[in-house]
């Protein structure tokens, strides 16, 4: 599925993490920033790109703040701002979750 | 599984469902029930997102023995089939339906509940119901949202919505709640399930909390909401059992052991005959002195 527009979702407190998604044209491009990147960052985007996969999208621009969040934090900030970003916030697709 | 009429529902906390931190160490506290709210404590903004927080909470995070409880958004909100079709997915304890005014409101929450369950997989009837009742309405109608359905485990009061309907508010005394105190536990009682009384959240009046927690205890009430995870520790002191009730209660289980021994019908204690709701009592009691470590599972005294 196609972006079909900006979207961001979670926080920057505590064991929160912000994603933002955008379109992209060259699969999935990530910006991480993270205190722990080098031991976590590629368990992060991992997590992230599982999401987008289930909801179809191969192709965006992914920007993350993690503020030490746990996976199951970032695995649920990536479904709302999946949903987010294909517009369907109010038809959710229950199956992925 | 606990039954759940045994179940010990002291404390109900309230954890805001749009925050990863209280979310995930909501488990550390000890109280009886987790209550996350995806009502009042989520902006309108972030309804989706606290949804699906809890929902991957509820899959990974350890909250031990404690009642998992969510706080949905109301039947009036847009959000309210959504914060359903999740909740029953994620396989949460009980739902709390807010305003709460009449039977239909919870009758109609089953349908779409038993509904979710069928779509999801979930065992029929596996998700229970509460009711919290906000308003002169609602309480009026007490008795019969609490009896509105089988899944029905408890009503709650809501203190701050009721006494502004009630053209009032708060007082230190409570006297304005007491004739809502009431119907909400005898209509709970009646119907053999929970009662619940309302937060407090002046944080600073530790005294006002232990007169409030008092009161509530003395006329019968199963627990309290809370707002914050220090309050657990006094309710629970409030709750706790004195050495008295305690040894009094080992001595009616120990003659009940010693009825069933001698295959009588009749239970008796120091030559007198131990009614069912001195039984009833004595279980209670011994329920409340393991949650609070005084004696282990099998009865005995915790040494300090």
């Amino acid at each position: 599925m196609e972006i079909k527009k900006s979207a961001i979702a979670g926080t920057l407190e505590s064991s929160d993490v912000q994603i933002m998604l955008s379109t992209g044209k060259n699969g999935f491009e990530f910006e991480l920033e993270s205190d722990v990147a080098k031991q976590f960052g590629d368990q992060i985007k991992e997590t992230i790109v599982n999401v987008l996969k289930k909801y179809k999208i191969e192709n965006a621009e992914i920007r993350v703040i993690d503020k030490g969040a746990l996976d199951m934090v970032i695995k649920a900030r990536a479904i709302t701002a999946a949903q987010r970003a294909l517009d369907i916030v109010d038809t959710p697709q229950w199956e992925v979750l | 599984m606990m039954k759940q009429k045994e179940r010990l529902r002291r404390t109900m906390m309230f954890v805001p469902g749009n925050n990863p931190a209280m979310v995930k160490d909501a488990g550390i506290f000890g109280a009886d029930s987790i209550m996350f709210d995806l009502e009042d404590a989520v902006s309108m903004s972030e309804k989706d997102a606290a949804r699906y927080l809890v929902y991957e909470a509820l899959q990974t995070v350890d909250y031990g023995d404690a009642e998992l409880v969510v706080r949905i958004n109301g039947l009036d909100t847009p959000y309210y089939e959504n914060d359903i079709k999740a909740m029953v997915k994620a396989g949460i304890d009980v739902i709390r339906l807010p305003k709460v005014e009449s039977a239909e409101m919870m009758q109609q929450l089953e349908v779409l509940v038993e509904k979710a369950e069928k779509s999801f997989g979930r065992e029929v009837g596996s998700t229970n119901l509460m009711a919290a009742i906000e308003s002169a309405k609602g309480v009026v109608n007490a008795f019969e949202i609490a009896t509105s359905s089988k899944r029905m485990i408890g009503i709650a009061l809501s203190a701050e919505d009721y006494t502004t309907d009630m053209k009032t508010h708060r007082y230190s005394d409570g006297q304005e709640l007491l004739y809502a105190r009431n119907v909400i536990l005898h209509a709970a009682r009646a119907a053999g399930i929970a009662a619940f009384d309302t937060v407090f959240t002046n944080m600073d009046d530790e005294e006002g909390f232990y007169r409030e927690t008092e009161l509530i205890h003395q006329l019968g009430f199963d627990g309290k909401s809370l707002v914050n995870p220090r309050q657990i520790e006094m309710v629970n002191k409030v709750y706790e059992p004195t050495k008295k009730e305690i040894l009094n209660a080992q001595g009616v289980i120990a003659a009940i052991e010693d009825a069933k021994r001698k295959g009588s019908g009749v239970i008796s204690m120091n030559g007198q005959m131990v009614d069912r709701p001195v039984v009833l009592r004595a279980q209670r009691v011994m329920r409340l002195a393991i949650a609070a470590n005084l004696i282990d599972e099998e009865g005995n005294e915790i040494e300090e």
